[in-house]
């Protein structure tokens, strides 16, 4: 069998000059550009995504924030950390959960599984595209928050602190919806699932009024939703006051997030 | 030397449906070898079992003696996939998809822009290389997809009815490539419903249907396995039709068809029988001819003589048939 060892080199120039490691990285990073160059390259996409902060914290601020009673708070300065966590939230959903479900039913993706490429290369690639579009996102929703009166009062680390916080989040979340969208049968179905599991995760939390005035069975489900933990950690480290709790709180459910979800997406992905 | 695919009782089912039924299929490394049958055959499913997208029940599926559950990875390293889906990245210009394929198959970064631009020129795509695939023609996004499977070099490539759907003179397109790909000393698998197709390209076929080969060969022998070419004549006079059976059958030996509404006669042509004998043979008889046709057996006759049904059948069915095929 020696004729066999050597024929079998003729296909592939390079792969002993790199170990392993350096090629899974050279994969993850074809699969990252990829998708950057997705967003970059639609130009409604992007619209969507920049608009739609700049619509909610409008809505909320002029609207709806009148009524809100958030202690004596500006209103502003209350809304901004839930819109963040939305937005993040809002991403994963259009984005991941839909283009995940879209992009499974293409002849690209059996290509991908039928190269020896890395099989966690091609959701690593999506999922961390994320994070590229979440910047964008929340610098934009900053930008607009600082126009209708939002300050940074803590100061710049833990403003920082809290961005990098949200990008975290925003991650492990896009590992969950990337499982969603494995898991639906179509794009069709993704686009219904997609849009609705967010709401009870927003709208349920501490994002927009204080959980103090919901009935006590819902107050309680509010207080533990990743959601309010991670927006009462961003409002903690830019407004001021106690965020060690709700920080930790926020990394815990991330890290589990991903532990979990991460695993399951790319097995999905595998099996396919 | 392994063979390039060697499988043997290869088996899969998905739910009640057998996609594969104890399919032995041999094809050695530099030929062109082409699996034809209806939709829903199991041409698709073999692919995707070879291309390691899917695991069988039961049998084995070697690719160059190794066995694809065993080692997958090694597999992937010297296949390329062209499945029935263009597989390319619409947005994504036709440079960047080759690069990223390459990239994904280890070459180096030098390697991948010199053969991009190599295939991208040998294709006729080097005035769209930096456009996206969605400003081309079908035939355009076919070459590109033919061109990312070549981007590493694959010593076997799979060709899932490349030219389905595909105008005429893509498919022409498709069909010089392919030849220059085997005079490269490339292994094709080439999957079709198009009997011309297949007769064109391969060097040897296997008929398959209802997930197993039903016969295999080359495309002549598939042929003289159904039998001798045959000559039509149309005449001109219908007084002389019955004179023209008679001399046809004396002097071909055969038993002539008269069919007067189109005023032809087709009798089979022996081993031997010349077309301008018969004509000289006509001529001198007084019999005047308006038209010769020599028709071979095409591989539709095989299929029917095979199968008991046109290879066209399946047409009707071609919706359920690709779903039954990729759950």
């Amino acid at each position: 069998m020696t004729s066999t060892t050597l024929t079998w080199e003729s296909g592939t120039s390079c792969t002993q000059s790199r170990n392993a490691l350096a090629w899974w990285c050279s994969d993850v990073w074809q699969m990252t550009l990829r998708n950057v160059r997705h967003v970059l390259r639609s130009p409604e996409l992007v619209m969507f995504s920049l608009v739609q902060p700049v619509m909610f914290i409008l809505l909320f601020t002029y609207v709806f924030g009148g009524a809100i009673d958030v202690g004596g708070e500006r209103y502003a300065q209350f809304l901004l950390p839930g819109i963040l966590v939305q937005m993040a939230l809002y991403g994963s959903a259009a984005g991941t959960t839909i283009g995940v479900a879209a992009e499974m039913h293409e002849g690209l993706m059996d290509r991908f599984r039928s190269m020896p490429m890395s099989r966690t290369a091609v959701l690593l690639g999506r999922t961390l595209s994320e994070i590229f579009r979440n910047v964008g996102v929340a610098g934009v929703t900053v930008g607009v928050g600082l126009l209708v009166g939002f300050r940074f009062r803590g100061g710049l680390l833990p403003a920082l602190a809290g961005l990098l916080l949200l990008l975290l989040f925003g991650y492990a979340v896009s590992w969950f919806a990337a499982y969603l969208g494995l898991s639906v049968r179509n794009p069709e179905a993704a686009q219904a699932v997609g849009g609705v599991w967010i709401f009870p995760f927003t709208l349920i939390s501490s994002a927009f009024v204080p959980t103090g005035s919901m009935p006590g069975w819902l107050q309680a489900y509010a207080a533990h939703s990743p959601m309010t933990a991670a927006v009462n950690a961003l409002r903690a480290l830019f407004t001021g006051g106690p965020a060690t709790s709700y920080v930790l709180q926020t990394v815990a459910w991330s890290v589990g997030l991903i532990a979990v979800f991460a695993p399951l997406a790319v097995r999905k992905y595998g099996s396919r | 030397m392994p063979a390039a695919i060697r499988t043997a009782g290869l088996c899969k089912r998905f739910g009640s449906l057998t996609a594969l039924d104890h399919l032995e299929l041999t094809v050695p490394e530099g030929t062109v070898h082409g699996l034809l049958g209806p939709n829903g055959a199991g041409k698709t499913t073999t692919v995707r079992i070879l291309a390691t997208l899917i695991t069988p029940d039961e049998g084995t599926a070697e690719v160059f003696g190794v066995d694809v559950r065993d080692d997958p990875r090694r597999v992937r390293s010297v296949i390329g996939l062209t499945g029935q889906y263009a597989a390319v990245d619409e947005l994504l210009t036709g440079r960047e998809n080759l690069h990223m394929i390459g990239r994904l198959f280890r070459l180096s970064k030098s390697d991948c822009r010199a053969r991009a631009s190599e295939l991208l020129e040998r294709f006729g795509l080097g005035d769209a290389a930096d456009r996206q695939p969605k400003t081309y023609s079908g035939g355009m996004r076919r070459r590109l997809d033919v061109a990312a499977s070549l981007m590493a070099r694959p010593r076997l490539i799979f060709l899932d009815e490349p030219t389905t759907g595909l105008d005429p003179r893509s498919r022409m397109e498709v069909w010089r490539l392919l030849r220059e790909l085997v005079a490269d000393g490339t292994t094709v698998l080439l999957t079709t419903q198009y009997l011309e197709e297949a007769d064109q390209l391969a060097d040897s076929l296997s008929v398959i249907d209802q997930g197993r080969v039903i016969v295999s060969g080359t495309p002549d022998e598939l042929k003289a396995q159904v039998g001798q070419d045959r000559v039509g004549i149309t005449l001109l006079d219908p007084g002389v039709m019955e004179r023209t059976v008679r001399i046809l059958r004396e002097r071909l030996g055969t038993d002539p068809v008269a069919d007067p509404d189109k005023m032809q006669v087709h009798a089979p042509l022996p081993d031997g029988g010349t077309l301008p004998d018969l004509l000289h043979l006509l001529r001198e008889s007084g019999i005047a001819v308006g038209d010769v046709a020599l028709r071979r057996p095409t591989l539709d006759d095989v299929f029917l003589s095979v199968t008991g049904r046109s290879a066209d059948h399946g047409t009707d069915r071609r919706t359920s048939g690709k779903e039954t095929e990729r759950p």
